[in-house]
């Protein structure tokens, strides 16, 4: 398997790496890309779509698809074969922007913990920040970390801010946060270093909800600024 | 009423099971029991399907009274335990009368010890498992740890108890453990001296280990260009070793995708051992290729399931 890749990262053929004797991941470049994403998705929808014996779960990332298998059930070399099959047929994941979600979310000072400061690391004002981050239409990436955060891009180069030094020991769910080239918003509260900018009143997790999770990769999302009132409105917490 | 009733909980008691599969791509960790040899063959013992629910007890400390005649079975590293004051035995089934207090004391070397009670504790499953996650305050006993006074219901018997010791199916408890691991896959983004110190250094456990994973102490791992990567999909066992060069073996709770090298995953038929370590423990990495993986593998899930198969049972 070639490591020869293009302009966008992308390898010519993807490389599996062995992730001990029950997983692999199956990688198709080496950078934040969207074009390596779209490929990601592709296989992880076929293997939605037509699940297989002895494979207990899939995760897409970034650049690649991690597959745990059962070896008693299906051996690596079968895998191979089926990831090969699945491979080969075009287009299983359909057209990348399946639908839009707009967000709504409150960039108010007590929600907005950290706006401030990313506002004077860059030389601007908060509303510009504010304007900048609800201008793009975001690419969900990724669902990571924990209960369903989605890893989403492209933040504006404007708006990248690295990780606060001293993360913080819990982050409200609904938060809004900013993390280098990367934005996100926490499911739930947890512990967590990204520079808060907002919050949102829409629970992206919520365990009583026939579907728990309100996003999943190749989403794509928009959010839009809304007053504290409204947060208060809209808030079911 | 079949029920369980905590008197003291100890450090850390939760209810776990085999773990939740299927929500890894929504970022839902596997959780369940850290030593699940401990738990399927505890299952057995008391006659349970593999995957009921059981209480790992982190650290001994534990006392709970049961509310009904009950068989149950105490699996995991050695530790004390006691019924109404009586030693009892670890991997074989016991019986227990109502209001008999059940007592587990810390292991001698490892850290978790696992309560299988005839029924399997009965809480409601969450996204298809029973395990808490305490992170995501999910599943389990209301997303929590164990408390006094928390009563734990039983679910109804379904099997018959078995009376037979699990010969060679205990894992090789050891107060060094040595854990095969197979490079990968991230092992290109160390140095040949750093892969080489992973594989020849003792490294012990430090006070920073949970059910997320334990941070090891000792010499640094040297990376080629650092220790970070384009976030990708992690699994319990997996090791990374961040910028810092000391490395982290993940746990059933850590979370589903990580920045860090790994530089080798444990092999799956040496997780029970890495779901026992605990603060202090000396522990080394030993170098396995995939056909030594998928053997090790291979042999401890026919010896389980012919296990199973032989008291009429299904793995």
């Amino acid at each position: 398997m070639s490591l020869c890749g293009d302009e966008s990262g992308a390898y010519a053929e993807p490389r599996v790496l062995l992730c001990g004797e029950t997983a692999i991941s199956v990688e198709f470049g080496d950078k934040i890309d969207l074009k390596i994403n779209r490929k990601v998705r592709h296989l992880y929808k076929s293997f939605k779509a037509a699940p297989y014996p002895g494979i207990l779960d899939i995760n897409p990332t970034y650049c690649s698809l991690f597959i745990r298998y059962d070896p008693l059930v299906c051996s690596l070399e079968r895998l191979l074969l089926i990831i090969e099959e699945k491979l080969d047929v075009e287009d299983a994941a359909g057209p990348d922007c399946d639908r839009i979600i707009d967000i709504p979310v409150c960039y108010e000072s007590e929600f907005a913990l950290d706006i401030r400061q990313v506002a004077d690391f860059h030389g601007m004002h908060t509303g510009k920040v504010i304007e900048l981050h609800t201008a793009p239409v975001y690419h969900v990436y990724m669902i990571g970390f924990i209960l369903g955060f989605p890893y989403l891009g492209e933040l504006d180069h404007r708006l990248h801010t690295p990780r606060k030094k001293d993360p913080r020991k819990t982050v409200a769910a609904g938060s809004v946060g900013i993390a280098g080239r990367q934005t996100g918003i926490y499911p739930v509260e947890s512990p967590g270093g990204w520079q808060i900018i907002g919050i949102t009143p829409v629970r992206i997790f919520d365990p009583a909800r026939k579907e728990p999770f309100l996003l999943e990769m190749g989403d794509t999302i928009r959010f839009k600024a809304i007053t504290r009132d409204e947060f208060h409105a809209l808030s079911t917490r | 009423m079949r029920a369980i009733l905590i008197i003291d909980p100890g450090p850390m008691a939760t209810v776990q099971d085999l773990g939740r599969f299927g929500f890894r791509d929504k970022g839902v960790p596997m959780s369940g029991a850290m030593d699940q040899q401990a738990l399927r063959i505890g299952n057995l013992l008391v006659g349970n399907p593999v995957g009921a629910a059981c209480i790992e007890i982190t650290l001994g400390g534990f006392r709970a009274r049961f509310q009904s005649r009950v068989h149950f079975a105490v699996t995991g590293p050695p530790a004390g335990a006691s019924l109404n004051g009586s030693p009892l035995s670890a991997w074989e089934c016991c019986f227990a009368e109502k209001d008999s207090v059940i007592e587990l004391y810390a292991p001698e070397f490892g850290s978790r010890s696992c309560l299988s009670i005839q029924g399997g504790i009965d809480v409601p499953p969450v996204m298809g498992s029973r395990s808490t996650f305490l992170r995501g305050c999910l599943g389990g006993f209301h997303g929590r740890p164990l408390q006094q006074g928390d009563s734990l219901d039983l679910g109804d018997p379904v099997g018959k108890p078995v009376y037979e010791f699990p010969e060679g199916l205990i894992p090789p408890y050891s107060g060094r453990p040595v854990l095969r691991a197979l490079p990968g896959p991230q092992d290109d983004c160390l140095s040949a001296k750093g892969l080489e110190t992973f594989f020849t250094s003792e490294f012990e456990v430090s006070s920073r280990s949970d059910r997320m994973g334990s941070v090891m102490s000792g010499p640094m791992i040297e990376h080629k260009r650092g220790g970070d990567i384009i976030s990708d999909g992690t699994c319990p066992g997996a090791v990374q070793v961040p910028g810092g060069g000391l490395p982290v073996i993940l746990g059933n709770d850590c979370q589903t995708t990580g920045g860090y090298v790994k530089a080798a995953t444990v092999i799956a038929a040496d997780l029970p051992l890495a779901g026992q370590l605990r603060p202090g423990l000396g522990v080394r990495f030993e170098r396995v290729n995939f056909d030594q993986a998928r053997l090790a593998y291979l042999k401890n899930e026919y010896l389980i399931r012919n296990f199973y198969e032989k008291h009429g049972k299904s793995s």
